[in-house]
């Protein structure tokens, strides 16, 4: 292996709380394909964002062939020929390909004019086309793309720039089969050219099939790297668990009852093909694990209405019914705890009060008319209960932490007698103490005959709080672990859509 | 009152004392009156137009809304012997329609509420000078309606000071759209599905009803003042009549506090809003501006005073943060931990 052009030596990178990159080091050799593996949070993209230059560590060197600084801008980051294949393509979809392509690096000619020379830009594009052997013209409207087409574009962007390093995030987490075959057809043809690749994925069949080695993120650290010889999924995933977490289950009152929410063969938008059915029990929390994009949110938004479901239906106590709004769940005591809490949760510069009593103001009624005395009595007595920290409940819950915003989502629904909660990673943002208590109230309300369904991506909640949990894989269930079989390398097989062999770890 | 009321009728004063100091015809009993009559008018399709800028919408068609609807309602009981008072509902009736169908152009078709008000502007508007073949419309010779007149365009003796009944129309409209905004479920939701309508539908809020509904009670009130700006002048040329009323309106919503954001805003703002404009008219003609000004004039007020609210805005932030720190570093409270991945 040629010698690196490019060295991370000693990166870290902390925020205020958190340290998400604990002396890293990486480097990277002309022509060869790193994967990059790890849980959500593991810090994968915060590396790459240094890499990238949108990112400064707080500690560390980065030596670009042979010159040490200590971080990147995003320029440095183009000199130094290192692009990104996003995992959100940033491409302008009223532009054709040739035009995304040279954005900003339009050949011109007419003097002082500056018009773009349409045909020296088809002209320079057609190459790269024939590089990666794509099936598309220069002039063709990126609108008309599909997605795996439109990755191209993006890699045709970075060679454009002359890259020795592209930097790819996902890439095959919407493609089908065959457009990953061709992704990996292409890794494979840009290797032979002298291009490095760094491959993010959480598919580890696809490190077996193209990487010449992998190195695995954990917590911000470098838990193992492994050589071509010694990859196998099962190498991987050892490496990506193994830390010890902290128990913070308390077990359920009472066995749980009977099935209260029943999913019977759901589908939505985003997995039209992949049904889903898992039923929630009164009394039990049951968490929802799964990689990121698995679609768990998707079936969240479907069962509260946001969304039309596709097919399936909606079972309540035995019973089927029919969602087709929010207030159709609500009227039927689903409530919904979302992810987006500043964008969908919560009405961020009006008081805690009104934020509380928006979704049943029918009940603050006195001669027609909103009975403040009464919002503020119940908002007070919610404030109380869930400890949220704020001078009074006229203050707006935009100034609130995050822990204390999530509380008064919460607030929203408890005075509403729910039967089925929702939660949406009910702990992103949110502080130790808060999130503590944030899972006594889970515990409280199951023990009250609540039924929880808790979607979650941090890995010590899943299986600290939950008593059963369903793990989500590309749109569909792979498998339900009891509380005997649950562990991190369990919930982390199935989510990655390899079967767990049934027994007690 | 909120304090961005309270600095708005501040203004009004001043604006008043400055003009009643220069020439004291201001403060002339006629003067007042007529002016108050204006008022009353206009404040009722402004309190329209800011039910719709309040859900984060905009409604571009009140000037020719209030064309068509004065031209078809002089037709109805001047040309067609129609029953005043059916007339009346009649023309309502026509309002709340026009609402309906603007508001469900923005919510089914998903149209921009630009779009869909700015081409009701252009369609009322080219409907009510083909229908009346470009001629004026108005009362013939000998027509009277005592009633309805004096219903509309009378005063009434109060105190000796004549006192317009359109005025008295806006305060009764005020009060009641005060009550449904502020205090009413309905108008919370309003201001909810306003400031964030994603929030709003999460919370259960039925949000492209309560669109509609803003658009409705905009078409309703706006042919209501349709048939009060018909009765006082008693004849309308459609190509003019009513032309840059949607303008006063957004610019009385805008001085009286509403965002064109959505969200924001409140009634006695918009009514003060209104005065202002009002005042401002006045103000040109009573000084010995040309007329030809007047636009000029007004667009240079409001344009200082959305400058200086900014202002004032921003320096009240500065100062919260700037005691939030203070506070942060006495009570030196845990961190948030900030969202890594």
């Amino acid at each position: 292996m040629p010698d690196p052009f490019l060295e991370l030596i000693d990166i870290s990178k902390s925020y205020p709380g958190v340290v998400a990159l604990d002396h890293v080091g990486l480097a990277v050799s002309p022509g060869e394909v790193i994967a990059l593996v790890g849980e959500n949070g593991a810090g994968k993209s915060t590396l790459m964002r240094v890499l990238g230059g949108v990112v400064e560590p707080s500690g560390g060197t980065i030596r670009v062939d042979g010159a040490e600084r200590s971080a990147l801008t995003v320029g440095d980051a183009i000199k130094a020929g290192i692009a990104f294949v996003h995992q959100e393509l940033n491409l302008f979809d009223n532009l054709d390909v040739a035009g995304n392509v040279f954005i900003g690096r339009e050949p011109v000619h007419g003097g002082p004019l500056r018009l773009i020379d349409r045909k020296a830009l088809y002209a320079r594009t057609q190459p790269l086309l024939d590089r990666l052997g794509a099936d598309f013209a220069p002039d063709a409207p990126l609108a008309d793309l599909s997605l795996a087409q439109r990755q191209l574009v993006e890699i045709m962007k970075a060679l454009s720039l002359d890259a020795r390093l592209v930097i790819m995030d996902e890439p095959t987490s919407s493609l089908t089969l065959t457009e990953t075959d061709r992704l990996m057809r292409v890794v494979a043809a840009l290797k032979a050219d002298g291009v490095s690749i760094i491959f993010i994925t959480h598919r580890l069949n696809e490190v077996m099939q193209c990487a010449d080695r992998a190195v695995v993120l954990r917590d911000g650290r470098i838990v193992g790297a492994l050589t071509r010889a010694e990859l196998s999924p099962a190498a991987m995933i050892r490496l990506m668990i193994g830390r010890d977490l902290k128990s913070l289950y308390v077990p359920p009152a009472a066995p749980p009852g009977e099935a209260v929410l029943d999913i019977v063969a759901a589908v939505t938008d985003t997995y039209p093909e992949r049904p889903v059915s898992l039923s929630v029990r009164r009394g039990e929390i049951l968490g929802l694990a799964g990689l990121v994009g698995s679609g768990r949110t998707e079936l969240a938004r479907a069962i509260f209405g946001v969304d039309r479901l596709r097919g399936g239906a909606i079972k309540l106590n035995g019973e089927a019914i029919r969602v087709t709004s929010p207030r159709g769940a609500i009227d039927h005591g689903i409530y919904l705890i979302p992810e987006d809490r500043k964008g969908c949760g919560l009405l961020l510069d009006v008081s805690i009060a009104e934020n509380i009593s928006l979704p049943d103001l029918s009940s603050y009624l006195r001669f027609l008319l909103v009975n403040t005395a009464l919002e503020t009595k119940n908002a007070r007595a919610q404030r109380e209960q869930l400890k949220i920290r704020a001078p009074d409940v006229a203050t707006s819950v935009g100034s609130l932490s995050g822990g204390n915003q999530q509380k008064v989502v919460l607030a929203k629904w408890l005075s509403m007698r729910p039967k089925v909660l929702i939660f949406d990673e009910p702990t992103r943002g949110v502080d130790v103490g808060a999130k503590q208590e944030i899972y006594e109230m889970l515990r409280r309300l199951t023990d009250s005959g609540v039924a929880i369904l808790m979607i979650s991506s941090d890995m010590e909640e899943v299986i600290g709080v939950s008593d059963r949990i369903a793990v989500m894989h590309e749109g569909a269930i792979s498998g339900f672990l009891d509380r005997s079989q649950f562990s991190e390398h369990n919930v982390l097989q199935l989510a990655v859509g390899h079967a767990v062999e049934m027994r007690v770890p | 009152m909120n304090k961005k009321d309270l600095s708005l009728l501040v203004l009004i004063l001043v604006v008043g004392a400055v003009v009643a100091f220069i020439n004291p015809r201001f403060l002339y009993v006629g003067n007042l009156s007529n002016t108050l009559n204006q008022v009353g008018m206009f404040g009722i399709f402004s309190i329209a137009e800011a039910f719709v800028i309040i859900i984060g919408g905009i409604e571009l068609s009140v000037g020719s809304v209030i064309a068509l609807l004065g031209v078809l309602f002089i037709d109805l009981i001047v040309n067609h012997d129609v029953n005043w008072m059916l007339a009346f509902a009649a023309i309502i009736a026509s309002g709340l329609v026009i609402g309906l169908v603007h508001g469900a152009l923005v919510t089914r078709m998903h149209i921009q509420p630009f779009v869909v008000t700015l081409c009701g502007l252009l369609i009322y508007r080219g409907a009510a000078r083909y229908y009346t073949e470009d001629a004026t419309a108005g009362f013939g010779f000998g027509a009277s309606f005592p009633t309805l007149e004096w219903l509309t365009a009378g005063r009434t003796n109060l105190l000796g000071f004549p006192l317009p009944h359109s005025v008295v129309a806006l305060i009764v409209v005020a009060a009641i759209a005060w009550v449904l905004l502020h205090r009413s479920v309905f108008g919370r939701y309003l201001y909810a599905v306003g400031k964030n309508e994603e929030a709003a539908r999460y919370s259960g809020i039925r949000s492209e009803r309560v669109m509609v509904s803003a658009y409705v009670i905009c078409g309703g009130l706006t042919a209501f003042a349709a048939i009060l700006f018909a009765m006082y002048t008693r004849s309308i040329s459609p190509a003019v009549h009513g032309s840059f009323y949607e303008l006063y309106a957004i610019a009385a919503a805008v001085l009286g506090g509403c965002s064109l954001r959505g969200g924001e805003g409140s009634i006695i703002g918009v009514v003060l809003g209104t005065v202002l404009l009002q005042v401002l008219q006045n103000l040109v003609n009573l000084l010995g501006i040309p007329s030809s000004l007047n636009f000029a004039v007004m667009g240079a007020v409001i344009l200082i005073g959305v400058l200086a609210d900014q202002y004032l805005v921003q320096r009240r932030q500065r100062v919260v943060t700037a005691r939030g720190r203070e506070q942060a570093s006495v009570a030196s409270a845990p961190l948030e931990p900030m969202k890594v991945e």
